[in-house]
């Protein structure tokens, strides 16, 4: 495989839903998708093309949250990133990918408490990385978390 | 009254450098279901890297782990040279192949000695530790340091391998090799092992994929998967060495594994002093321009894979770095479940998982208050092992 024919592939099957692509090199591309439509590309891109989930990146922009999906094929050593930007920061969610793999079990739980993203479908979002007194609707990997040095539970 | 009884395991113990905390259920001998809670280590180093430049970022990154304190600055070091696209000079690559490797033998060698111990083979354990001295003095010859070798850089790496040094590390690597062969021999030619390791805490291939396991955990589950021949980076494409698999997935092929991938580290680290180039060790990049990057590489124990998201200025806008035992961590539902306690233990640390959760067992059985702490669920272990072998004797 090259990044060319999954590329193509992905455009083929998902014609306008695949917003923009970004061919970083011949190994490595960044796919933007809406976020409803992840759960349609993951199922093609792990269980049909057969790439392997690396992880998910939760960013925040700002304006918008992130998530990018990172998948590897290593027969041919190609990487692809599925970007899906929530745009409502308030109540921003995505339905859960852990229906078509458990690799995305853990990594689910941390993006709900660190970011503040919903993942519906996926009834275990407990807390992962986070003290369980930890106060909630505060995400600590949010632009506007200041960290500070007093511990905020004492406050 | 239920037959069933929790066993919390961990989450502290202060001669281990990570915390988590298991709840095994347990119905009588036999584990029924595995609940994890990891965090209690959380320094969030994702969110003090925005805060760093780059540079000082990989100093943070080295201090994720005590044992992969090259792997994560090298991913954390290709993740940048991906955003600004630079090349690194040929003899640093071939100089973080060496590191690499012997990072792999020193993190292979720990693992052998206490999976020794925890089966009740504490000579495995004395051996194994002793053995791996030869690889901390290599190291310090070639970083400066035993541990947290800051030997990596963004566009290269910071010291050079002096020519005069080379025939010390080959002598040092000689004798690190006759021991190896010793110890291969004595654990993979015992009958006693077989027993006890074969069959058990089976990982399948399928389990495997789904649960995108990596590094050697995979391997041993005939996923054949590496990334230094995947996605080859250091020196990896210009080198000669094989992927070692087993098709069992149990907790014998997974050892199986880790040593003979010893003798392909040590294979790989003589090609490098061969084959390396004179030249610059360093790049010396300005400017890291707005973009994204990604690294990966083949740690100890699996892929370790960071994405850095720069804004053009001197420190990312986002670092998410994700180790190789988040991934592999979660197969232990799978091969846990339906083993018996006594076996809990080396399943658990078959994935290689840093020890301080089995170090700090603790059985709690609420029918008769019967309370069992990590010394009794190793004994427990070490009895099985010796029920074993005065069978063989």
């Amino acid at each position: 495989m090259t990044i060319d024919k999954i590329l193509k592939d992905l455009t083929d099957k998902f014609g306008s839903r695949v917003l923009d692509i970004t061919k970083k090199s011949d190994k490595r591309a960044y796919v933007n998708i809406y976020p409803k439509d992840i759960v349609e590309f993951v199922r093609y891109i792990f269980k049909e093309a057969g790439f392997r989930f690396n992880t998910a990146s939760g960013v925040d922009d700002f304006d918008a949250l992130e998530i990018i999906y990172h998948f590897s094929h290593d027969a041919s050593g190609i990487t692809v990133s599925l970007r899906a930007i929530l745009e409502d920061k308030q109540d921003p969610h995505v339905d859960t990918i852990t229906t078509i793999t458990r690799s995305a079990w853990w990594i689910e739980r941390e993006l709900h408490e660190l970011f503040g993203i919903g993942f519906d479908g996926n009834a275990d979002l407990r807390r992962l990385l986070l003290p369980d007194d930890w106060p909630e609707g505060v995400y600590p990997l949010r632009k506007d978390f200041i960290p500070s040095k007093r511990d905020s539970r004492k406050a | 009254m239920s037959h069933r009884a929790h066993i919390p395991i961990g989450p502290y113990h202060p001669l281990q450098e990570e915390p988590e905390f298991y709840k095994l259920v347990v119905e009588g001998e036999k584990v029924v279901d595995v609940d994890v809670r990891i965090g209690y280590n959380h320094r969030g180093i994702e969110k003090i890297s925005e805060a760093k430049s780059y540079d000082q970022a990989l100093f943070i990154v080295e201090r994720i782990c005590g044992i992969c304190s090259s792997s994560h600055p090298i991913a954390c070091a290709m993740a940048v040279e991906d955003i600004a696209g630079i090349e690194v000079p040929e003899r640093a690559l071939y100089i973080r192949s060496i590191c690499q490797e012997l990072e792999r033998i020193h993190s292979h060698m720990l693992w052998l000695g206490l999976a020794g111990h925890f089966i009740g083979y504490n000579t495995v354990f004395m051996w194994a530790w002793k053995y791996r001295e030869p690889i901390c003095d290599i190291f310090e010859t070639v970083t400066g340091n035993r541990q947290n070798y800051a030997m990596h850089k963004v566009g290269g790496v910071r010291r050079d391998i002096e020519k005069e040094h080379v025939p010390y590390i080959l002598k040092r690597l000689d004798e690190f090799t006759k021991q190896l062969t010793m110890l291969k021999g004595a654990v993979l030619d015992d009958p006693v092992l077989h027993e006890r390791l074969k069959g058990v805490g089976i990982l399948t291939k399928e389990d495997a994929i789904d649960y995108a396991a990596l590094g050697p955990t995979a391997r041993a589950s005939g996923v054949d998967i590496d990334v230094r021949r995947d996605y080859p980076y250091a020196a990896y494409d210009k080198l000669k060495w094989n992927v070692i698999t087993r098709p069992e997935g149990d907790v014998f092929a997974k050892t199986v594994v880790r040593i003979l991938e010893m003798f392909e580290a040590v294979s790989i680290i003589r090609q490098c002093l061969d084959k390396m180039p004179e030249g610059p060790i360093d790049a010396k990049p300005k400017d890291i321009p707005p973009g994204e990057g990604i690294g990966q590489i083949e740690a100890p124990r699996g892929e370790c894979f960071h994405y850095i998201k720069s804004d053009g200025t001197n420190s990312p806008v986002r670092h998410k770095i994700r180790a190789p035992t988040y991934m592999n961590f979660p197969t232990f539902r799978e091969t846990v479940i339906g083993e018996t306690v006594s076996d809990a233990t080396i399943i658990l640390a078959a994935i290689d998982p840093c020890y301080c959760c089995t170090e700090r067992m603790l059985v709690v059985d609420p029918g008769d208050k019967k309370v069992m702490d990590v010394n009794e669920l190793i004994r427990l272990s070490q009895e099985k092992t010796a029920k074993i072998r005065e069978k063989y004797s």
